[in-house]
């Protein structure tokens, strides 16, 4: 088989396609609409491509599409959008942690990957989990910080 | 490592299978080995293929076989199933307490998405000499159990599996089922130490160290080294010099010489010959001197 039909979901929405072979997810999604995921180094390197499959983040250029067979994917906008944000896009708009905005989606979906297996994180925890991301322009501090005010304001104000 | 060509397009297509048990595995291996490859994590095969160092025809996802996932104790004995990501790994029940050096180097992975993507048989299938989990693997002698399609299985020590750079002992109609490591003795402290460029980033050098601290002396000690030479290898000078002997200033420095004395490095992106030499002593040191203090800690409990 050089291609493969294959049913995933995407922010909630089934696809149904058939997939040539050599396609990656980054691809794969870019061609469906879903341009929010941005495409970088195409090698791993720079964490732009990331998505959330079954609500871990992964590269997606790394990916082939195939391979997801039956998984569900999220992307940036899948989490929320500028009428409805989710709190970790609010709080990175609050806290200046977009400039260009091209490595934003991947930051976030690596932000919400930790916060969902560990809610409550240490500042290196946080360190750590952006670590895959490169930003050409904020200098990762209000990056951090935004995250580390989203984390702040679930616990209540108590920081490990 | 990486050469700046076009990474963007992968251009053939290839046959895509994906069975779901390790006996379909082998029966793909079976039907026609050449050119097959299996995919994992991907994470480097993907690279490899964008890179057109490597053009397969056929690729079988190992990723939805059962048998390849997860982790076990039997008689003492931790088996991880070859397909386990390096995260799982490294939270997996009693590896932190029992395989430190083991956890720490799944720690020293660069990015979040790689070990959530990447997994143990890939590290070290691909068998890059500053493969990350080898020096500890091969620091609690760990062993690899390969199967093939004639049902024949295999178990080969990790000291004899990797053969140069990019190069093992496993043949094209094997694959990896499972990395075995014994059980750790009483007394036992273990410690991984990777120099990198930045801590996201591919190995300079890399070291682990286990050892048994019995009566205030090294009743045993293991020692591994990576990125030093065409494999990852062990340091077998340092180990029997430290054998019965109690670790302070002067032995340690006697350590990280016998290091700098045993090791091969070569010159190339990441780092140079005379640099990665002397590194690899100080990073043994380092190793050594922590696995020291954790074993203390053991022999507490
Ligand atoms: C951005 C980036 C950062 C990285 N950082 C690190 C790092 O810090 N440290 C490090 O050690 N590595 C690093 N790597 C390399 C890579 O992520 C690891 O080697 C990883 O463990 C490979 O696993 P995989 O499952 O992705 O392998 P794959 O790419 O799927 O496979 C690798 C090779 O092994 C073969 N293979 C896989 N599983 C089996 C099996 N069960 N039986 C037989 N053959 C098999 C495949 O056919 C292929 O040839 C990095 C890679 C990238 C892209
Ligand atoms: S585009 Fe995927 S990590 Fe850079
Ligand atoms: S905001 Fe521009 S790259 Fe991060």
């Amino acid at each position: 088989m050089r291609e493969k039909a294959i049913v995933f979901e995407v922010n909630e929405r089934q696809h149904c396609t058939t997939i040539p072979s050599h396609r990656t997810l980054l691809e794969v999604l870019r061609a469906l609409g879903y341009v929010d995921v941005k495409c970088g180094c195409e090698k791993g390197d720079c964490g732009a491509c990331a998505v959330l499959v079954d609500g871990e983040a992964i590269d997606s250029c790394l990916t082939l599409a195939w391979t997801v067979e039956g998984r569900a994917i999220t992307t940036v906008a899948g989490l929320g959008n500028s009428n409805n944000p989710h709190p970790l896009q609010a709080a990175f708009a609050r806290n200046g942690a977009i400039q260009c905005g091209f490595c934003t989606p991947g930051v976030i979906i690596a932000s919400e990957s930790l916060l969902r297996k560990t809610p409550n994180p240490s500042d290196d925890e946080i360190r750590f989990a952006l670590s895959g991301n490169l930003c050409r322009c904020t200098g990762y501090t209000k990056i951090f910080e935004a995250v580390r005010e989203m984390v702040l304001t679930r616990s209540g104000g108590v920081l490990r | 490592m990486y050469q700046t060509t076009n990474t963007r397009i992968i251009v053939p297509e290839f046959d895509v299978r994906q069975p779901t048990s390790l006996e379909a595995v082998l029966r793909e291996l079976e039907h026609n080995a050449k050119g097959t490859r299996l995919l994992a994590g991907g994470t480097d095969l993907l690279v490899q293929i964008k890179l057109e160092r490597t053009q397969p025809a056929r690729l079988i996802d190992i990723t939805r076989v059962p048998e390849l996932m997860g982790m076990a104790v039997k008689d003492g004995m931790l088996i991880v199933g070859a397909a386990t990501s390096i995260r799982t790994l490294a939270n997996g029940v009693g590896v932190r307490e029992r395989y430190t050096a083991l956890a720490e180097s799944c720690d020293a992975f660069s990015t979040v998405p790689v070990m959530i993507m990447g997994t143990i048989g890939g590290n070290l299938c691909n068998a890059s000499p500053a493969a990350d989990t080898a020096p500890a693997l091969f620091a609690f002698d760990g062993a690899v159990e390969l199967a093939s399609c004639e049902g024949s299985r295999r178990t080969v020590p990790l000291d004899e599996f990797f053969v140069g750079p990019g190069r093992t002992v496993m043949r094209e109609d094997e694959v990896m089922v499972a990395v075995r490591l014994p059980k750790t003795a009483a007394g036992t402290g273990s410690a991984f130490v990777k120099i990198g460029r930045v801590a996201a980033d591919i190995s300079k050098v890399s070291a682990a160290v286990k050892l048994v601290r019995k009566d205030d002396r090294v009743s045993e000690c293991r020692i591994a080294v990576g990125a030093v030479a065409a494999t990852p290898m062990r340091a077998y000078t340092a180990e029997q010099y430290l054998a019965g002997r109690r670790i302070d200033a002067k032995t340690l420095a006697d350590a990280a010489r016998a290091v700098e004395e045993d090791v091969k490095p070569i010159t190339d992106v990441r780092s140079t010959k005379e640099y990665r030499t002397h590194v690899a002593g100080v990073a043994v040191k380092d190793a050594l001197g922590a696995a020291w203090q954790r074993a203390r800690g053991g022999e507490r409990q």
